[in-house]
């Protein structure tokens, strides 16, 4: 057997343990983020943009850890409902009306996760149970 | 000997492309039409060209702006309504870009109009303005009367705009961006959505702006 071929087989075994070792938790993670990242493309990136950045003052860039964390129980109300009313992001204010849309509760765990964990944001997994719980306390 | 002759061929490429580069023309948009006329005894032939017919408009500091208001400025136009949920936000994004662009460089403008005027008031369009960070008057944000925004988007600047309570925000509407010259004639139309053509607007108003003055037919 050559060097070569010894060395991928090597390699190859490597990554079958290393893939064997991720944790359930962050398969469901991986599942979530990438199922979302398409959510995101269709019902958000339009206003929100590909690198979450907002447009001006007209609509909020969604790299503000700190008010996704405070407001995480009613996010999925905000997605599924739309949002009015005046909010603070980043200590700017936004007072335009985002639209609701109309995404079964997997989804909204989807681009939760998703939007939770790009541009800068640390959350972890944001799963269907929790935003159907959250998704029934709507106001 | 081999390593000359690579050079050599490189300068030769490199050249070709720069001079293909410096000759860089836009086409012309429209219907033509020949006209011959006499000039100092002798038989002349001129193409006249389509142009954008007047227009009267307001913007959203309340001033009238009509196709004379235009008169020696490049411009770039697009159809938009504030409440729009759909591609709107994207467009004005990118046009952020060419705003910024060339907001500093004279004889250059940025004409919105809205599809919803009804909605759309001068005070709307104001605060819209605001929000977006335009103050200034390289960028105007256009409100007139439906049927005369609708008709100059259908016949001159070729972009579809249509009321239809299906789609969302009511309004079905394509995202151009056109590109109108000194002379008033389309130099080209950019898919507003996508940054790649954008960027080929901002490459070309360059182009154009590098364009000699020409005899302004009216």
């Amino acid at each position: 057997m050559s060097w070569k071929l010894a060395s991928c087989l090597i390699a190859v075994v490597a990554i079958l343990f290393i893939t064997a070792c991720q944790s359930d938790e962050n398969l469901e993670f991986k599942r979530y983020y990438s199922s979302g990242a398409l959510v995101y493309q269709q019902h958000c990136q339009n206003c929100h943009g590909a690198g979450g950045e907002g447009l001006s003052a007209l609509i909020p860039p969604l790299s503000d850890s700190i008010y996704l964390r405070k407001n995480l129980t009613a996010l999925p109300c905000y997605i599924k409902n739309g949002l009015k009313g005046s909010i603070t992001i980043k200590g700017k204010t936004f007072e335009d009306v985002m639209p609701a849309n109309d995404l079964s509760p997997v989804e909204i765990a989807q681009v939760l996760t998703y939007i939770g964990n790009s541009f800068d944001n640390k959350l972890s997994t944001i799963d269907e149970q929790s935003v159907q719980k959250n998704l029934a306390s709507c106001h | 000997m081999r390593n000359t002759l690579i050079g050599l061929v490189a300068i030769l490429l490199w050249s070709a492309c720069k001079s293909g580069s410096d000759k860089q023309k836009l086409p012309i948009y429209g219907n033509r039409a020949p006209v011959t006329k006499m000039v100092n005894g002798k038989q002349v032939t001129d193409t006249i060209y389509q142009t954008i017919p007047s227009f009267k408009f307001v913007n959203q500091y309340g001033d009238s702006i009509s196709n004379k208001t235009l008169n020696g400025n490049i411009y770039v136009v697009d159809f938009f309504f504030t409440t729009c949920p759909s591609i709107c936000p994207i467009m004005h994004r990118n046009m952020l870009k060419v705003y910024k662009t060339f907001k500093s460089t004279g004889n250059f403008k940025i004409i919105s109009h809205t599809i919803d005027p009804k909605h759309d008031s001068v005070p709307v369009l104001k605060k819209y303005a605001d929000k977006l960070g335009i103050t200034d008057n390289s960028w105007w944000f256009l409100q007139g009367k439906k049927e005369d925004i609708y008709t100059i988007a259908e016949k001159n600047y070729l972009v579809a705009v249509k009321q239809d309570s299906s789609a969302a925000g009511g309004y079905i509407h394509a995202g151009y961006f056109v590109l109108i010259d000194k002379q008033k004639r389309i130099r080209g139309s950019y898919d507003g959505t996508d940054p790649k053509q954008v960027d080929q607007l901002i490459d070309d108003i360059k182009v154009l702006q590098s364009e000699p003055d020409q005899m302004i037919v009216q």
